[in-house]
């Protein structure tokens, strides 16, 4: 249905041109869910705009190349015929549907309009239409939902709007950019399941675009997976997960965190027990419980994994262990001290001894800081070096965390996320402490790096002997590294279990909800 | 922070900071480097005018009175015979010296002040607020008009009660600054490092909030510039026999049909230094957008 022929696309800018996309050719057929995987910048994305125009020119350029849809060369068509492609033909679902829905029109108004530009139709028929789609996609009740705007509805809700509002001119292909990246886990599978739905019952094309494997294993029929612009691979999708052949993808797979690491459970004293933890937030009037009666304990030497989804308060947790928002009531004693009850003085000394790593390696950096000011920082602060001494500590560090030491003046932006996050974690050590709190530190990395950074932790993790928290909405990869589990919802605890017994007997069902929306079930079937 | 020297590494990569990558793309802006050459030449001439003017201030030939510009007297003679040229270098060091000092003693309660309010947050952020707030409410010409009434016509005054109003918006500006820079994790991650609130400030948000305090600080400069000739204009500003471009503008402005080089030359000067420094201003601006720094 849709063929790309030797596709090229490159971008002109000020430092030179960088060739985005560079030669691809694929075909997406009707009836079938084609998938193209790639990290970030391998140019996946650029690739699939072109084809409705999306791309601005200048800066980019469409060196070479054909896309036939339907015996027409989508790149040769004009602005106006595009136009009218895009939304009747080929439609596009994004991936954030906080930002595509327009917040000050009603749901109903958004539905109806792509439908009403396209095709001479009167409102009362829009209006049916919009409902029984609406109704198709999983909306409860879409009679009385309708004229509501945005904001009333959840994020996977606005999802489904999204995928309606694609589908409403009964496009022949959909192409969906990371539909789901930005959803929680469960929401995810039903948004998956849904799309795969509907692709059979309508059976249209959808070109999926994913960084994700996973993601894909349980839906995707032809998997194209690209590398910096070029395609490293093509098959259907078992063949591509039974015996991939190039390097890159055999890498990409091994890379979906999958088993777990085996147990050791230490017998040693407990480091940190949290007793009856809560902590709310104002909104108004009222409070917002982030935080609700929690308990529980770390031993030392143990990986504690926290799990659960957006707005369970996992990381308001680890937050309030580290005194970084006030909490409301409880304790957290760490080695006989109650922290929430130190002086300023004692507190700053108690910090060397209680760490923190963060999600985002582009906001957790000074920017203005090298990677010797950064490392050097807590080390001089806390008195473990002087000024003399602290050169050779830092670069101890920087061996430790595999930061190679010649970027030791060098600035955040000028490294990749996954250095950044090194240099974040090395940061954390520096003050060599007991107990790290990790929160979702591989969360905004590609897959690849997310292992490679996963395997650091482990091996820092036993050389430097750390108690860790670690904070993870993913269980796939919270398995790889916890020994212990508890999961969240809505601020209080559903289930804490051992990690192996959690995987095979869940006991809330909750945790089971959670456990078969793991991505890759499929993928998993043909591993074991 | 001073870095103590690496010595046993050699091949250590210096990189580039974000300031040196800000001054690599101002570099690129010529119209930003023509503002910036004018104003460092200006400000030369302002620090050297005693030994370098052709004549002595106090100089003065009323027998001659006012001629157009000559050999003798390049920009010519006010009705005085005093030299134009002389004239207007002297009152190039008041009025630059007004630019510069008043808007250090605003960068330098405004950044304090919004800095602090921003970091505390709460109920030290609302009071510190309110009161910039209610000073803003102030006819803020009418304050300076008092000021000057009740205190007698000083320099050292006039530089504060400009410099009095002008901080208000860049406590502001640094305030919001702050506010946004503290939710990074950056700084979550220097709190649980121990470091003291003060530390925190001066070492992590403040060098990442100056961006737009420079851009701004080069747009201020010529409105306390402006606000000087204008009070100057007035006559409530710099008094003879000291003089400043605003008041040889007033006097230029008097005579500027029979004699328009009184008038044409000290606004040439006073034109030149404000489109400098709104060059430059504009330059900054874009050289410190991070956001295309990225790249």
């Amino acid at each position: 249905m849709l063929t790309v022929e030797n596709l090229g696309i490159s971008f002109v800018t000020r430092m030179g041109t960088n060739k985005a996309v560079d030669g691809i050719s694929f075909t997406v057929e009707a009836g079938k869910i084609t998938a193209i995987i790639g990290e970030s910048g391998s140019g996946k994305s650029v690739a699939c705009y072109s084809l409705l125009g999306l791309i601005p020119q200048p800066p980019g350029r469409i060196d070479s190349g054909r896309a036939l849809f339907e015996g027409q060369d989508l790149l040769q068509l004009t602005e106006a015929q595009l136009r009218e492609t895009r939304g009747r033909d080929i439609a596009m679902v994004f991936q954030d549907p906080m930002t595509c829905l327009n917040p000050y029109m009603t749901v109903g108004n958004q539905l109806m309009e792509p439908l009403r530009y396209h095709k001479k139709v009167s409102k009362a028929q829009a209006r049916e239409r919009a409902l029984e789609l609406l109704e198709e996609v999983g909306i409860r009740d879409p009679a009385s939902t309708i004229d509501n705007y945005p904001h009333q509805f959840s994020g996977g809700m606005r999802q489904r709007v999204m995928i309606a509002m694609a589908l409403i001119n009964e496009p022949k292909l959909l192409i969906a950019d990371e539909p789901t990246t930005a959803l929680d886990v469960t929401i995810q599978a039903q948004i998956l399941e849904l799309l795969a739905a509907l692709q059979k019952k309508r059976n249209i094309g959808i070109l999926f675009i994913s960084h994700d494997l996973a993601v894909v294993a349980d839906i995707a029929d032809t998997i194209v997976v690209m590398q910096e612009g070029k395609i490293v691979e093509t098959g259907n999708r078992d063949d591509i997960f039974r015996h991939a052949q190039q390097p890159y993808t055999q890498k990409l797979l091994r890379a979906i965190p999958t088993g777990g690491k085996s147990e050791v459970l230490p017998k040693s004293e407990t480091l940190l027990s949290i007793r009856n933890l809560s902590t709310w937030f104002r909104q108004g009037k009222t409070h917002v419980k982030a935080v609700d009666d929690v308990s529980f304990e770390i031993r030392r030497g143990e990986v504690l994994g926290l799990v659960g989804e957006s707005g369970s308060g996992k990381s308001t947790i680890g937050r309030s262990i580290l005194r970084l928002v006030p909490i409301t009531s409880g304790e957290v004693i760490f080695d006989g001290t109650d922290i929430t009850a130190l002086a300023a003085r004692e507190l700053k000394n108690m910090r060397s001894r209680l760490q923190i790593i963060f999600q985002d390696p582009f906001a957790s950096l000074n920017p203005r800081m090298t990677v010797f000011d950064t490392l050097a920082e807590p080390l001089l602060l806390h008195g473990l070096d002087n000024r003399s001494t602290v050169g050779a500590s830092v670069l101890r560090l920087m061996d430790d965390v595999g930061l190679a030491r010649s970027f030791v003046r060098k600035y955040p932006h000028e490294f990749s996320g996954g250095q950044r996050q090194r240099i974040a974690i090395g940061r954390a050590l520096a003050t060599r402490p007991e107990f790290v709190v990790a929160d979702e530190p591989v969360s905004a990395l590609d897959v690849t790096i997310q292992a490679q950074i996963l395997d650091l932790m482990r091996e820092l993790g036993k050389e430097y002997s750390l108690t860790i928290l670690f904070i993870s909405h993913d269980l796939a990869v919270v398995r790889k590294l916890a020994d212990r589990i508890v999961v969240l919802q809505k601020g209080k605890i559903v289930e804490q279990a051992r990690t192996s017994e959690l995987f095979e007997q869940p006991q809330q069902p909750y945790t089971r909800q959670l456990l078969q929306s793991i991505p890759g079930r499929a993928l998993r079937a043909n591993a074991t | 922070m001073t870095t103590p020297v690496i010595a046993n590494i050699i091949e250590a990569e210096q990189g580039t900071s974000l300031w040196q990558d800000a001054w690599l793309r101002l570099s690129r802006n010529r119209l930003a480097l023509f503002g910036l050459a004018v104003l460092v030449l200006f400000i030369l001439i302002a620090t050297l005018t005693p030994w370098i003017a052709p004549y002595s201030y106090t100089q003065h030939n009323l027998d001659l009175g006012a001629t157009p510009p000559s050999a003798a007297h390049w920009l010519g003679t006010d009705i005085f015979g005093r030299d134009m040229l002389t004239q207007i270098m002297y009152g190039g060091r008041i009025s630059l010296a007004v630019g510069f000092i008043a808007t250090a003693v605003a960068l330098l309660i405004g950044i304090t002040w919004g800095a602090i309010a921003g970091y505390a947050g709460g109920r030290v952020d609302a009071v510190m607020m309110r009161m910039v707030d209610i000073i803003y409410a102030l006819p803020f010409m009418i304050f300076i008009v008092l000021l000057m009434v009740v205190f007698g016509r000083n320099m050292l005054l006039l530089f504060l009660a400009i410099g009095a109003v002008e901080w208000l918006t860049m406590a502001r500006i640094m305030r919001s600054q702050v506010q946004s820079l503290r939710q990074q994790e950056f700084v979550e991650a220097a709190i649980s490092l121990g470091l003291s609130p003060a530390t925190i400030v001066r070492r992590h948000l403040i060098p990442n909030a100056l961006g737009p305090i420079i851009v701004y600080t080069t747009l201020t400069i010529p409105s306390v510039m402006l606000l000087e000739a204008f009070l100057s204009f007035l006559g409530l500003g710099v008094q003879p026999p000291q003089t400043s471009w605003g008041l040889l503008i007033s006097f230029g402005a008097e005579s500027m049909e029979e004699y328009p080089w009184l008038l044409l030359y000290p606004g040439i000067a006073m034109t030149l230094t404000l489109f400098s420094l709104n060059f430059l201003g504009d330059g900054l601006r874009d050289a410190l957008d991070v956001r295309g720094a990225k790249d």
